[in-house]
């Protein structure tokens, strides 16, 4: 019964049924504050399958996730609020910022290896942090950016409100994680894989590990540029906490928490911890009890998350089963296999 | 000539702190090959503990402070045991990421007793010495000796000891040390309980002159870091001379350049040194 249902979840169809879920979801809840809620764990979403491309697939413990986070965040802010520009250009202006920012922190920080990699970014992080801020003149410290520009609608729909709002940062959604499908089952998204499984053995089979680890840094640091920008327009009110180290951490336990270097992971991990966080409310400043010993436990036992652990799971049940069963069982197997090593 | 002997003496002051701090996350480095990001947590708790027995038991400044240290020694072993040894054979990101689960949770903790208040530790060593129109205060020599002192006792230690001897030849050569019957985990287990003093200890003396809350490890953890990269990771001497350059670096860049860029001072010494060598100032070969 439960592989059943687990082939069920591999399916195509079980995408599909997430998505219509989505899509009906601000129907089916009892009130606005609820799919705001939603809307917010999709843009964290989004912020987290980028560390899953630097983290995850090509195996780089970048700690400035939250840093490039806010400067998605703050470009989008000051442009609309402080230079007048309307919502769109500024977040094209976002997107490119966060990547060329992301190339330049990437040619200098991807020379360093494991240890050392994860320690300069952390201090990039905290430097990004540090110039929020005490840089008053342009980013107003820690008072904060007001009146930030919701996206405009162009006269067909209104952002501000919330459930247009939430359809749009789900549009947003949808194409990461399609595009991170597609990237995961390309070349290149094997290549990350390969570089992730070892440095020196990909070199050897002819892979450019700088180019290929910069082009993973910038699609990440992308990626966490569009989830800022997305959260600057939904709140409309940003300060310098935004780019606190401890929103990288969060991030960090939601990929774990979902199945790090897989593809459901982030969205199971962000939406799961998002809801259980708000339904605990008065945990909300001590979750850390919490979640600190989970990360602890998580890679000690479970070092591939709901996801890899699921996957893992589903392998063994099908290598357990007599050959020659029903071809779609073989086929799931097949893809599993795929999946469990890919997450080895 | 006075402003100038003062940023002296505070460069001194800073570079001890750092020195020792760092001194324990380069231990840990050298043996086990961890960058420990919970350092910073357990100078915070060595803080915070200082303060617990001092105006809660009431104890004297150096009782508290030795108190303190046990309990962070504890505390660092207990680290050890329940999470980095299962997971030495584990790839080096699950190390990062579970030191950073123990950072959130220990620190989730404080702020439970404690809340997240500014608090001040009083220390007995609150007058100025006066040397001839040089003026230092009393607990700033005291930092700076105690850190001397300090470092000289680990030194001897770590030389002229049989115990001390295994943590070397643990850092030197793995292999080796096992090849000759050095019990791995002993040796691990004191390393963490030496970081863990030297951080506690290390909190203790600057908490009188600085504040104590829940997220005042997080900077001198991350300074830290540049300063074992900067040092050479797992080179003694390498920590404290990192200590002192980055101490020097912020005082004297406080004071002449901005006070209020003084925290991104050795972010940015980082930055422009990793840019020009990857492998960090003092340290030989690739990493």
């Amino acid at each position: 019964m439960l592989f059943k249902l687990g082939s069920l979840l591999m399916k195509p169809g079980a995408k599909m049924a997430l998505l219509a879920f989505a899509i009906v979801f601000p129907f089916l809840a009892d009130n606005e504050y609820q799919v705001y809620v939603m809307a917010s764990a999709f843009v964290w979403a989004i912020a987290v399958y980028g560390l899953n491309i630097i983290t995850g697939y090509c195996g780089q413990l970048n700690l400035a996730h939250g840093g490039f986070f806010a400067i998605g965040a703050y470009t989008l802010g000051l442009l609309t609020a402080d230079a007048g520009w309307s919502f769109w250009p500024a977040f094209v202006a976002a997107l490119v910022m966060t990547a060329v920012l992301g190339f330049f922190v990437g040619i200098v920080s991807l020379r360093l290896k494991e240890h050392y990699f994860a320690i300069f970014t952390l201090c990039v992080g905290f430097i990004i942090y540090l110039l929020i801020d005490k840089w008053e003149e342009l980013t107003h410290g820690p008072i904060g950016v007001r009146d930030i520009a919701a996206p405009s609608g162009f006269g067909l729909v209104d952002f501000t409100e919330t459930t247009p709002f939430y359809y749009l940062v789900l549009a947003f959604l949808v194409f990461s994680i399609w595009f991170m499908g597609r990237l995961s089952r390309s070349l290149l998204g094997r290549t990350f894989i390969a570089i992730r499984n070892g440095d020196e053995l990909a070199q050897s089979l002819g892979i450019n590990l700088m180019r290929n680890k910069v082009l993973a840094f910038v699609l990440s640091t992308t990626y966490a540029g569009l989830a800022g920008a997305l959260y600057a327009g939904m709140v409309r009110f940003i300060g310098p906490e935004e780019a606190n180290i401890n929103h990288t951490f969060d991030m960090i336990t939601y990929l774990l928490v979902g199945g790090i270097g897989t593809l459901t992971g982030p969205l199971l991990g962000t939406v799961g911890i998002v809801w259980i966080t708000q339904s605990l409310q008065f945990l909300e400043e001590y979750r850390m009890i919490i979640f600190g010993p989970l990360l602890v436990i998580l890679v000690i036992f479970f070092p591939r998350g709901i996801t890899g652990q699921f996957l893992t799971w589903m392998h063994h049940k099908a290598q357990s089963l007599a050959p020659g069963k029903k071809r779609r069982e073989s086929k799931v197997q097949t893809a599993s296999a795929r999946e469990a090593e890919n997450n080895a | 000539m006075n402003l100038f002997f003062q940023q002296i003496i505070n460069g001194l002051t800073l570079g001890s702190i750092y020195g020792l701090v760092a001194l324990g996350l380069t231990l840990v480095y050298g043996i086990l090959h961890i960058p420990n990001f919970a350092h910073g947590a357990l100078y915070m708790v060595g803080a915070f503990m200082s303060y617990f027995f001092m105006t809660d038991l009431g104890v004297h400044y150096w009782v508290a402070m030795a108190g303190s240290a046990a309990v962070v020694a504890v505390l660092a072993i207990l680290c050890e045991r329940l999470v980095f040894h299962p997971l030495r054979n584990s790839p080096p990101i699950h190390d990062k990421i579970a030191a950073i689960g123990i950072l959130l949770f220990l620190e989730a903790v404080v702020q439970m007793f404690w809340g997240s208040d500014f608090r001040r530790l009083s220390s007995p060593f609150t007058g100025i010495m006066n040397f001839d129109g040089l003026i230092i205060p009393e607990q700033r020599l005291l930092i700076i000796v105690g850190a001397f002192v300090l470092v000289i006792a680990l030194q001897l230690f770590l030389r002229k000891t049989m115990t001390g001897a295994t943590i070397i030849a643990m850092a030197q050569s793995r292999e080796g040390a096992f090849l000759v019957g050095i019990d791995a985990n002993r040796v691990a287990m004191m390393t963490f309980a030496i970081s863990g003093v030297l951080a506690a200890v290390a909190a203790s003396l600057y908490a009188p002159i600085n504040l104590v809350y829940p997220a005042m490890g997080h900077l001198v953890i991350m300074k830290a870091f540049v300063i074992i990269i900067l040092g050479g990771m797992g080179s003694i001497p390498g920590a404290i001379a990192g200590g002192m350059i980055i101490g020097f670096a912020e005082a004297f860049g406080g004071f002449y350049i901005s006070t209020a860029y003084k925290d991104i001072i050795a972010f940015g010494l980082l930055v422009l040194i990793l840019s020009v060598r990857p492998q960090g100032l003092f340290a030989k070969g690739a990493h």
